[in-house]
């Protein structure tokens, strides 16, 4: 305890000295900060020429800024997923962004003007080259694997790309989706809260397969200099992800927020994200990307769902899903 | 309990009983009003939550009755056996419950799963037959971890350790003078059980299933990682989607509406199956319970045997998967570590303190207060608090202290439970001497009350220290400004790609919870030497 309130007695000293900087706050998600994410770059990076000080404050996002009922001290807020902008956007927390979003270099048509992307992936079935040498080439083949081939997936209703899957899914198959949950199910493993059990799971071999992302082959490529692990990638699409940037109305800082927003779109900022975000960067060819990275296999088609339309299928693919999984 | 609540048992605790219950209550219930006022409207639950309720409630019953099962052969033989290093295969065998349970189900998963030590062994067997016709096809015979039977297996394999400890706790406090009459009244096994180990046991096991009822009623990751898919929903998980998911309060307020009804039922019925054991007081000497010779013998030796491997096996496979990455861990996941040996202090003084000082009195409704936080979601009660606190101060300063209290009422139904037996027994055997000799208050409380609750005070700190280590706590919802605790770093890691890494931080939570937990424990059986 006395360490505590000796950091606590520090960080009072240190507030008092910084109170001249003007202070950014950033809401960011909790793996953002830590020294594996994005955050330390990114802080640096801004703190070099913006005359302030950054300061993010981790949580789970969207919740947080609900139970804060409006009165929220965050400036910005960085990591919102594509399947939260909806329901992000109707609180009226949000304020435009004005930036011009030429730069933009993502698949799909982006013309928010709300909610800036920086960085996007597709999820993917990923296995092991060393224990599966003929993966599946479509979609449709996930509907007939081989018997004993197990793949271990997230749930829709507590993780981002558990949704993801319901919804890809959803928009191949349509009316059909029950069906190919059903075909699906016997070589599902498992159902984890969130992506990291189910990778942890994949990669101490308990699973063939693990829904993922195209981008995760990236980093035991790179960070682990493993090769065997890959991407299926499938003829009918990828569903498309992507995290935004968005500038809280109520700010007081708003010439540093902004200015933020218009570092996010450039490449000084884009270039952090490949290898510290594993995922790709919104504005920049992919001729700039970090060596290594534009040679990564990436789908030829990319499915997206808006808003609107992803909000319209939500739930009855998660119900699908959910009573299909359940028999 | 026939005795009357007089006044006879007033130590310096049983004054603070009211304000400690009203306290802990509070602390209970206003977050979860907090969340009913902001929800606004009638709670309401979504459509799969009635099976969520069910599958919640016969699982954690069978995880309960199969943890009391196993509990009886398991303690009874180490209560009534000596070997060689019997008092470390107790100590280690304590370990499972102190786990973090993600880091459990992944020892579980080495040993069990498809991967595992198990089917490493089974694939040594022949291939399967059917109608005496070897089927190639088939293999040898393996077990899969993922299923139902996943999920019990990984609520005994948390919890009977638990059970087996308050067994024991239940057959060293039978005085040894009555296991010596039984034995000159040439007593058989079977009259000893009936006489003896019986009411003994009709005293403890429906205490101890309580708790484990309750602990797999909250049941969440190991159900659903385990469980193999949807079916396997818990009641929390779905207060997980509603909280953090949907951010719908309204269903969040009705499923925890529900787990406090289950939890309530559970204790009245728990209640009346209890009974005081009443074998009065002993002399306190320092014997071997007696044990049959035999047949008996080897059975005994079977069951610790069998129970020693089931508890150490995934327990060693976490140690031999985070040994290779402790040395390169960074420093900032050892300062973690600092801030969640302080964090895990603090709430087990806390704990223990408001544990000790609700068993000593006799008020019967300040018990059904100490179990309140027990039946209530970790989330809901940091989202509950989020609330009230936000209006005024700024909370992520405030991360820390709120996790310590979250964490000391989360323990306090672990303690209470382990603490109240005793203080019972104590009540009963030397209340009434205490109250001739007119010994009270500070002097009551330092010659009768502390050397006798001793064992179970330092046994009940550990385990509260153990839980809050492993807790992620409220830092789900809102990190601290002060820095994250070890649990929320090992949670990083994972999500970072950084899987040798988040097992060697998992390694070294599990090392520090039980270094923590055989400190104090150490302290209470420091007694009884």
């Amino acid at each position: 305890m006395k360490s505590t309130l000796l950091a606590a007695g520090l960080s009072c000293v240190a507030l008092s000295a910084a109170a001249q900087t003007p202070v950014l706050t950033v809401y960011a998600g909790d793996y953002f900060t830590s020294e594996w994410g994005p955050g330390p770059a990114i802080e640096t990076g801004f703190e070099a020429f913006c005359a302030c000080d950054l300061q993010f404050s981790t949580g789970n996002l969207l919740p947080r800024l609900l139970l804060e009922g409006g009165r929220t001290e965050a400036d910005v807020v960085i990591g919102l997923t594509t399947d939260v902008l909806a329901r992000a956007r109707a609180t009226g927390y949000f304020a435009p962004h004005g930036q011009d979003l030429g730069a933009l270099t993502l698949p799909v048509a982006w013309p928010d003007d709300t909610f800036l992307p920086f960085n996007w992936g597709h999820t993917a079935f990923v296995y092991d080259t060393t224990r599966m040498a003929e993966p599946p080439t479509s979609l449709e083949a996930m509907r007939t694997l081989p018997d004993g081939v197990t793949v271990v997936i997230q749930d829709p209703r507590t993780s981002i790309s558990g949704l993801a899957l319901v919804l890809w899914v959803k928009q191949v198959y349509g009316d059909q989706a029950p069906a190919f949950w059903a075909d699906l199910a016997p070589h599902i493993l498992t159902v984890t809260k969130d992506w990291s059990e189910s990778y942890g799971l994949f990669t101490s071999g308990e699973a063939d397969m693990v829904l993922s992302y195209t981008t995760s082959p990236a980093y035991h490529l790179m960070a682990e200099n493993d090769a065997t692990k890959k991407a299926a990638l499938f003829p009918e699409g990828h569903y498309f992800m992507a995290e935004t940037v968005g500038k809280i109305a109520t700010t007081d800082q708003d010439e540093l927020a902004d200015a933020f927003m218009a570092w996010v779109l450039t490449p000084a900022f884009q270039q952090v994200i490949p290898a510290a975000n594993w995922s790709l960067p919104s504005a920049l060819p992919a001729a700039e990307w970090p060596a290594g990275w534009a040679d990564l296999p990436l789908p030829a088609k990319v499915l997206f769902l808006n808003e609107d339309e992803a909000e319209a299928l939500r739930v009855e693919a998660v119900e699908e899903w959910r009573s299909a999984l359940s028999q | 309990m026939a005795q009357r609540p007089v006044a006879i048992a007033r130590g310096p605790g049983t004054r603070g009983a009211v304000p400690v219950a009203v306290l802990v209550a509070s602390l209970v219930l206003l977050p979860l009003a907090a969340v009913f006022l902001r929800a606004g409207g009638w709670p309401r639950l979504a459509p799969g939550d009635g099976q969520a309720v069910w599958f919640t409630l016969w699982q954690a019953a069978a995880s309960a009755a199969l943890s009391c099962l196993l509990a009886v052969p398991v303690a009874r033989a180490l209560a009534r056996r000596r070997f060689v290093g019997r008092g470390a295969v107790i100590v280690l065998m304590g370990a499972p419950f102190l786990l973090p349970v993600i880091v459990a189900v992944m020892g579980l998963i080495a040993v069990f799963g498809q991967q595992g030590v198990v089917n490493d062994l089974l694939s040594l067997l022949p291939v399967r037959s059917i109608d005496g016709v070897p089927q190639p096809q088939l293999g040898p015979p393996s077990v899969s971890i993922y299923g139902v039977q996943g999920v019990l297996l990984a609520h005994v394999f948390l919890n009977l350790p638990l059970v087996v400890r308050m067994l024991l706790a239940g057959w060293q406090a039978i005085p040894v003078e009555r296991f010596r009459l039984a034995q000159s009244l040439g007593m058989g096994p079977q009259a000893v059980i009936r006489h003896l180990e019986r009411p003994m046991l009709r005293a403890v096991l429906p205490g101890a299933a309580l708790v484990v009822f309750m602990v797999c009623l909250s049941s969440f990751a190991v159900a659903l990682t385990l469980g193999g898919g949807p079916g396997a929903t818990t009641i929390e998980l779905a207060i997980y989607q509603a909280v953090l998911f949907d951010v719908d309060l309204a269903r969040a307020a009705a499923l925890s509406v529900v787990q406090v009804a289950l939890c309530v039922s559970a204790v009245a019925v728990a209640g009346r199956v209890s009974l005081p054991a009443g074998f009065g007081a002993g002399l306190d000497r320092r014997c071997v319970v007696p044990g049959p010779v035999g047949w008996r013998r080897a059975v005994d030796a079977g069951w610790i045997g069998v129970a020693a491997l089931f508890l150490l096996l995934p327990l060693g496979a976490v140690v031999l998967r985070g040994l290779p990455g402790l040395a390169d861990l960074p420093p900032s996941v050892w300062a973690a570590a600092g801030r969640s040996l302080a964090v895990a202090s603090v709430s087990a003084g806390l704990a223990v303190i408001a544990g000790l000082v609700l068993a000593l009195t006799p008020v019967r409704w300040v018990g059904l207060a100490a179990m309140l936080p027990l039946a209530t979601s970790g989330l809901v009660l940091g989202t509950g608090l989020f609330l009230l606190l936000h209006p005024v101060v700024r909370v992520q300063t405030l991360a820390l202290p709120v996790t310590v209290l979250v964490n000391a009422s989360v323990a306090l139904p672990f303690v209470y439970r382990l603490i109240v037996p005793e203080a019972r027994t104590l009540h009963a055997n030397y209340g009434r001497l205490q109250a001739a000799l007119g010994i009270k208050g500070w002097s009551a409380f330092r010659l009768v009350t502390l050397p006798r609750l001793r064992r179970v005070l330092g046994f009940a700190a550990g385990v509260a220290a153990a839980l809050s280590m492993g807790d992620l706590g409220v830092n789900v919802l809102f990190a601290s400004d002060s820095g994250a605790t070890l649990p929320v770093v090992v949670s990083r890691l994972m999500g970072s790609y950084r899987t040798d890494l988040a097992a060697a931080a998992a390694l070294l939570l599990v090392g520090l919870s039980f270094a923590l937990f055989a400190l104090c424990d150490r302290w209470g059986r420091h007694a009884e030497v």
